[in-house]
């Protein structure tokens, strides 16, 4: 009989609700309880609180999800793969032993994936930029951390070596669910058709909600009951590669062959090159199937030879954005925004503010999509303005809120609400790192 | 009719590119998808927003089309100034396209 895992997956982001994953962990009857926390800068943002304080840099809600999540995982032998190691995985699995012990759980093995620093590497190499014209050393002390992407493989060879937790810092999202697989079923780390399945798995399971009713619903269209208590997904995988998406009975949401469409082509560009650590991904020949109630078959997936890189993200200090707002309400009010906008434009002008760039929105008229897309008749009843600019220093990103701020005695009338913020910007930039320059080891602590 | 009433569509990002699926909700009018909703008239409908190109790629077995859009996201979701730095609501914009039915759908 072909042997099969259920994969949990138990947060699709940072700050992920945390019940879902406690009730894949009690009725989910999972063998394996994946968190991917660990969005694209998130690591540039940990390596600076590293950098503050050496025993911390890993993801800042590790205490509640593994406090929430260990004592049913331990009773049930659950298996936790998680990315929340961040910029510290090492203490990341300290701080896990520690709480695992203040819960009364023991033998319990947690392992540390190191290694995804290319920091050393990729200014050595002085590798070009990817997004645009320069390389590593011209971004100079901007710089603050460059993550290679690990693969799978590191991953599983710890829980091949018995780990029941394994945390790491910089890995593909996808590679946190295929390393179970290769572990639990010999994967050969060069069938690339098998990879490629379990991409495709990993990439539909990643995002936990997503596939399960969230991030969907759009009435009546496309409706979607018990939102407010979203069940998270569970990967049925086969050994030969084969996949149904569930999720725990009675809990919210839907799984459908819907979801799992949108799911699939989610943040993907060419569908026939998923370009993975371990494999390039071919999604292109996908086929979803619902062959129960919140059960969605998934066949197709293919892959083909991994490439000779690592994609590494470079966090660097960008510049600073300033902002401000504002409301005005009832007849009138577009008017009053407009001019409000008009104001601040000129006063920008008239203090010599310092932006290199600068953007003026109406929310509620034309904010997310511009004024040529969201050209509309209808007038509301209230309006919000924006004012953001990119400045060079903090001080003058103060400045951009503090033209928006002093309306309310120098603005149009009825101006309320004022809100005003200014803050440095960590953007992410990427490079190609030869494979052979990332070594990634895995570390144990022992509970 | 409104793209909305045939096909569901979601947005993803990576750095300053944007990429949308549209999807049929029947597989039947995949073909009108196919026919009507061009990379071209996809970066029409995103004057103002997107700077670059937009390549579209075909998906039969799932009746979608997945739209990739460069320069698309202000500079990229990390730097941004735009309210919504992901790009998350532009799906929404895309099922506002106009599509001509035809006519003898019997």
């Amino acid at each position: 009989m072909m042997r099969t895992i259920r994969i949990g997956s138990g947060a699709g982001y940072s700050g992920d609700r945390i019940e879902p994953a406690v009730e894949l962990a009690e009725k989910g009857d999972i063998h394996y309880l994946v968190f991917e926390c660990l969005g694209e800068r998130t690591v540039a943002l940990a390596q600076q609180a590293r950098l503050k304080n050496p025993d911390l840099g890993y993801d800042p809600l590790l205490e509640e999800r593994m406090r929430a999540v260990l004592p049913l995982c331990a009773a049930k032998a659950i298996k936790i793969v998680t990315n929340m190691g961040a910029a510290n995985p090492e203490s990341a699995a300290k701080k896990t032993a520690e709480i695992a012990r203040s819960l009364g759980l023991s033998s319990l093995k947690i392992a540390a994936v190191v290694g995804d620093d290319a920091l050393e590497a990729c200014r050595q190499g002085d590798l070009p930029i990817l997004e645009f014209a320069g390389t590593i050393k011209q971004l100079g002390n901007r710089v603050i951390s460059a993550n290679a992407y690990l693969g799978a493989e590191p991953i599983a060879n710890a829980l091949s070596a018995g780990a029941d937790i394994v945390i790491t810092g910089r890995a593909s999202d996808p590679a946190l669910f295929l390393a179970p697989m290769i572990h639990a079923f010999g994967w050969a780390m060069d069938d690339w058709i098998l990879l490629g399945k379990g991409t495709v798995a990993g990439h539909l399971l990643e995002c936990a909600g997503q596939i399960t009713g969230g991030y969907f619903a759009d009435p009546p269209y496309k409706d979607v009951a018990g939102l407010a208590r979203l069940g998270f997904p569970i990967g049925e995988v086969g050994e030969d590669g084969s996949l149904v998406v569930t999720k725990v009975a009675g809990s919210g949401g839907a799984v459908t062959a819907r979801t799992c469409k949108e799911q699939l082509l989610y943040e993907v560009h060419d569908p026939t090159r998923y370009i993975q650590p371990d494999v390039v991904a071919d999604f292109s020949q996908v086929e979803v199937e619902e062959i129960g109630l919140d059960r969605v078959r998934i066949t197709g997936g293919r892959g083909t030879e991994r490439t000779g890189t690592l994609k590494v993200s470079v966090g660097y200090v960008d510049s600073f954005i300033g902002e401000g707002q504002i409301s005005y309400a009832g007849p009138g009010a577009l008017a009053r925004g407009r001019l409000a906008l008009d104001i601040v434009r000129e006063r920008l002008k008239l203090t010599g503010v310092a932006a290199s760039e600068l953007r003026f929105d109406l929310i509620g008229v034309d904010s997310l999509h511009g004024p040529q897309v969201s050209a509309h008749a209808n007038e509301p009843y209230e309006v919000r303005i924006r004012v953001t600019g990119r400045t060079e220093s903090l001080r003058e990103a103060v400045r951009i809120g503090n033209e928006v701020e002093t309306l309310y005695t120098n603005g149009p009338a009825g101006g309320g609400g004022a809100w005003k913020s200014a803050r440095e910007v960590v953007a992410v930039a990427s490079v190609l790192l030869p494979r052979g320059l990332a070594k990634p080891q895995v570390r144990f602590v022992q509970v | 009719m409104k793209l909305r009433e045939i096909a569901h569509s979601r947005t993803g990002d990576k750095g300053n590119t944007s990429n949308i699926s549209v999807i049929a909700y029947d597989p039947r009018d995949y073909p009108l998808l196919l026919e009507q909703v061009t990379a071209a008239r996809v970066k029409a409908h995103f004057a103002g927003v997107v700077e670059g190109d937009v390549v579209r790629y075909e998906l039969p077995r799932i009746g979608a089309l997945n739209f990739v859009m460069s320069r698309a996201l202000g500079g990229g979701v990390t730097r941004s100034l735009a309210l919504d730095a992901h790009g998350k609501s532009l799906s929404s914009a895309l099922l506002d396209l106009e599509i001509e039915a035809p006519v003898d759908k019997t």
